[in-house]
């Protein structure tokens, strides 16, 4: 039997395996010719916006997949309105706008006309940031996952409402900085509690894919919108997208920081069919999630002196619980043996 | 081939035979046999292909025909009162976006306090979101309306409101010629769309659209309106001569010819108005007539005047309020009649269910005629009642909630059977 050697991938800052050894059929999509730059140049978003190239990954691949036949519905926000200065438009496919809330079930109407048509090669995206999605979307997308209907439904996680200044929404993590829960007297950030684990809720819908991913991962990423996209029904991918401009982090550090929050345990990057986890990308090189924290400015006010390692220990003890349910590290220990 | 047949089963098989290719439901009384009749006529195989979707929300039922639209379907839903509401931020989204949605209302009243009866608040409130709005009398007309709607909606790209009374038409058996498959079809030919979501010619829908241009955007919405002045009484006419009964249209006179007293209203109360009229004109030789307004969205504002300049004095009957005010109807009246001096008179009326009677109606006739009826009055309204609630808050201190106070005072149990 031919033993096949799976080639792992480590970004700038680790053992580098670059795109470019590996044959031709093996590279990420992105790095191909023919890459259909579906959301392509000339948009409007910020300098180290996670969202865009999250967006261009998934949309290239998923069209890809989709033999190019493929329409998105996209939600109201930074996406939307950095993607459409009309009569400028970035987008390469058949692309709608409705509503803030509605995207999941706009782009359910979208599946049903194209079913009632016999147009089952078309294939359906709805996407939003983390307010259009476990906000005040999630009705709509609940009853996209219930009634399985045909739709990959992609969540660009940036952790607040960046479009309207950066405010929080359900997925803020606990003791982050927004607009509306800056550190002012006792309080020490956003509250602490689960938030809106939308990966999971997704998952206790039974639908038949679920996901989570990072924009520092291409291979990975791309992988799962393949898997998806081979799927037929109710779909979810949860990108991790970092932003600088909301979390006063370096526009360079947009990658660095979608790797170090998967390092850290703080989140899990894993998949799921049918409700059951049946993957996780384990950690390579555990990291303590100061060394993410410090790297925005949205945490500033727990470091320095005397800072609050209280809260940072908290936030440490969350990850943990992550890594220990997710089985985030590799049982044989700390290091990755292969 | 006239039938006796419940409203809603009528405007069911009626909405079958027009071909929709996506329905979406979710349920509110008293549309909800509408879309009931509609599950039976899919699932058995009656419209096919048809996509029939039970959604979570009035805002996902209306998002999902949005979808069905931009993706060249023709889409159906239903709603009604809350349903309405919860839709509105979708209503004006669809109407922007120019997708030829038709629904029906089935007119009920607007909560606190909650009431399923009806009245005219619902899609009243919802008169400047763009869509069309047409007025059914009866269940024939309720019928045929929505044949026509599609018609209108898909010629122009823009959506259609059927507006029926709830309960009064929804759930009345009545007789109706459910329009047949054959003519339809032949009246209604297959939706092409204006703008589609289509891979092999990919189009971006829904952009923002700055102070640049958001006006002009906005004055061809208004344009298109006014081109559904001509387009929906040429759609009427078509559908007379294939169908050999007049329905629809922008307004309908009754008695007009040398009427001074005019009232003007808007649904199933026509019948009531127009038998106390034929009372009142047999019985006293009273010059009365009346004015249905069958399109309220565009306001046919020509067609109001021309009908209503020859009169002494109007009176027109709403089963809305806008609170703090008065009339909507009427505030369209009296700019359609500008220049034109005549006797204004508003009257609200059957608001929640409220029955609004012969007796009383001629009651109120006769008071406008001879100049006992303000510009402004609540048919039928039980001052004792609202004395005394007003009485208790004068009071001072925690006088309570309005509507269980009043229900104390009145000693019924609120719903009925219900």
């Amino acid at each position: 039997m031919e033993r096949h050697q799976r080639v792992r991938f480590y970004q700038v800052g680790s053992h580098v395996v670059g795109n470019r050894l590996l044959d031709p059929e093996q590279r990420t999509v992105q790095a191909r010719m023919d890459r259909s730059n579906t959301l392509t140049c000339g948009h409007r978003a910020c300098r180290g916006c996670g969202e865009a190239l999250g967006a261009r990954y998934v949309l290239d691949a998923a069209k890809r997949a989709a033999d190019g036949k493929l329409i998105a519905a996209n939600a109201t926000g930074c996406l939307e309105v950095f993607s459409t200065p009309f009569p400028e438009t970035s987008w390469q496919l058949p692309w709608i706008h409705s509503l803030f809330g509605n995207a999941p079930a706009v782009a359910s109407g979208v599946a049903a006309a194209l079913r009632a048509k016999g147009r089952d090669d078309i294939r359906v995206v709805g996407q939003g940031g983390d307010g259009g999605t476990v906000d005040i979307g999630f009705g709509c997308l609940s009853g996209m996952f219930e009634r399985n209907d045909d739709v990959l439904f992609v969540c660009y996680d940036n952790e607040a409402y960046m479009n309207t200044g950066v405010q929080r929404s359900g997925a803020t993590p606990p003791a982050a900085r927004t607009a509306n829960t800056k550190p002012i007297g006792e309080h020490l950030g956003n509250r602490f509690g689960q938030g809106k684990d939308l990966p999971r809720i997704a998952m206790a819908h039974g639908i038949p894919y679920v996901a989570t991913a990072t924009v520092a991962e291409p291979h990975d990423l791309e992988r799962k919108v393949e898997t998806a996209m081979a799927i037929h029904g109710a779909r979810y991918l949860h990108v991790f997208v970092p932003c600088p401009l909301g979390w006063g982090s370096e526009a360079h550090d947009t990658i660095k920081l979608a790797r170090l929050v998967k390092e850290t345990g703080l989140f899990p990057v894993f998949e799921a069919v049918e409700g059951e986890v049946v993957g996780v990308s384990r950690i390579r090189r555990r990291t303590p999630v100061e060394e993410y924290l410090k790297l925005q400015r949205r945490y500033a006010h727990l470091f320095g002196d005397p800072g609050h390692p209280e809260i940072v220990a908290r936030l440490q003890a969350g990850a943990d619980r992550n890594i220990r349910e997710f089985h985030l590290l590799d049982p044989a220990g700390e290091e990755v043996a292969w | 081939m006239l039938r006796q047949i419940e409203g809603s089963a009528a405007v069911a098989e009626t909405v079958a035979r027009c071909r929709p290719e996506v329905v979406c439901a979710y349920p509110i009384s008293p549309q909800t046999h509408i879309v009931e009749g509609l599950s039976d006529l899919v699932r058995a195989g009656d419209l096919s292909p048809c996509e029939y979707m039970t959604v979570e929300s009035e805002f996902a039922a209306l998002s999902v025909c949005i979808g069905a639209a931009a993706a060249g379907a023709r889409a159906y839903t239903a709603t009604a009162s809350q349903g309405l509401l919860y839709m509105a931020e979708a209503l004006y989204n669809a109407s922007g976006l120019g997708l030829p949605i038709v629904m029906t209302v089935a007119n009920r009243a607007l909560g606190s306090p909650i009431n399923i009866w009806n009245d005219h608040s619902d899609s009243m409130s919802q008169r400047d979101c763009g869509w069309l709005q047409l007025y059914a009398e009866d269940n024939q007309e309720a019928a045929d309306l929505h044949v026509q709607a599609f018609r209108i909606a898909e010629e122009l790209s823009l959506p259609v409101m059927v507006c029926m009374d709830g309960f009064i038409l929804t759930h009345a058996v009545e007789r109706v010629d459910v329009p047949e498959a054959g003519p339809v079809d032949a009246f209604l030919p297959p939706f092409e769309p204006r703008q589609l979501l289509d891979p092999a010619e990919p189009m971006t829908i829904g952009a923002m659209v700055g102070p640049e241009a958001f006006a002009e955007v906005k004055y061809l919405a208004h344009a298109k309106q006014l081109q559904a002045l001509d387009t929906i009484p040429a759609v009427a006419a078509e559908f007379e001569q294939s169908f050999g009964r007049s329905s629809g249209g922008l307004v309908r006179g009754y008695r007009l010819e040398d009427a001074e007293t005019v009232v003007v209203a808007l649904g199933s109360v026509l019948g009531t108005i127009e038998e106390t009229i034929d009372a009142m004109r047999e019985e006293e030789g009273m010059p009365i007539g009346a004015l249905a307004i069958k399109t309220f969205r565009p306001f046919p504002m020509e067609a109001v005047r021309a009908a209503l300049q020859g009169a002494k004095r109007v009176v027109v009957l709403e089963k809305a309020l806008a609170v703090g005010r008065g009339g909507i109807v009427s505030a369209d009246v009296r700019m359609a009649l500008s220049g034109i001096e005549l006797d204004g008179h508003t009257v609200i009326a059957g608001l929640g269910g409220r029955p609004i009677t012969g007796a009383s109606l001629r009651r109120l006739f006769g008071d406008a005629v001879a100049g006992r009826l303000g510009p402004l009055t609540f048919l039928d309204l039980n001052w004792e009642l609202i004395e005394a609630e007003l009485g208790r808050m004068g009071e001072g201190g925690r006088s309570g909630p309005h509507a269980e106070n009043i229900l104390r005072e009145v000693g019924v149990v609120a719903g009925g059977s219900h």
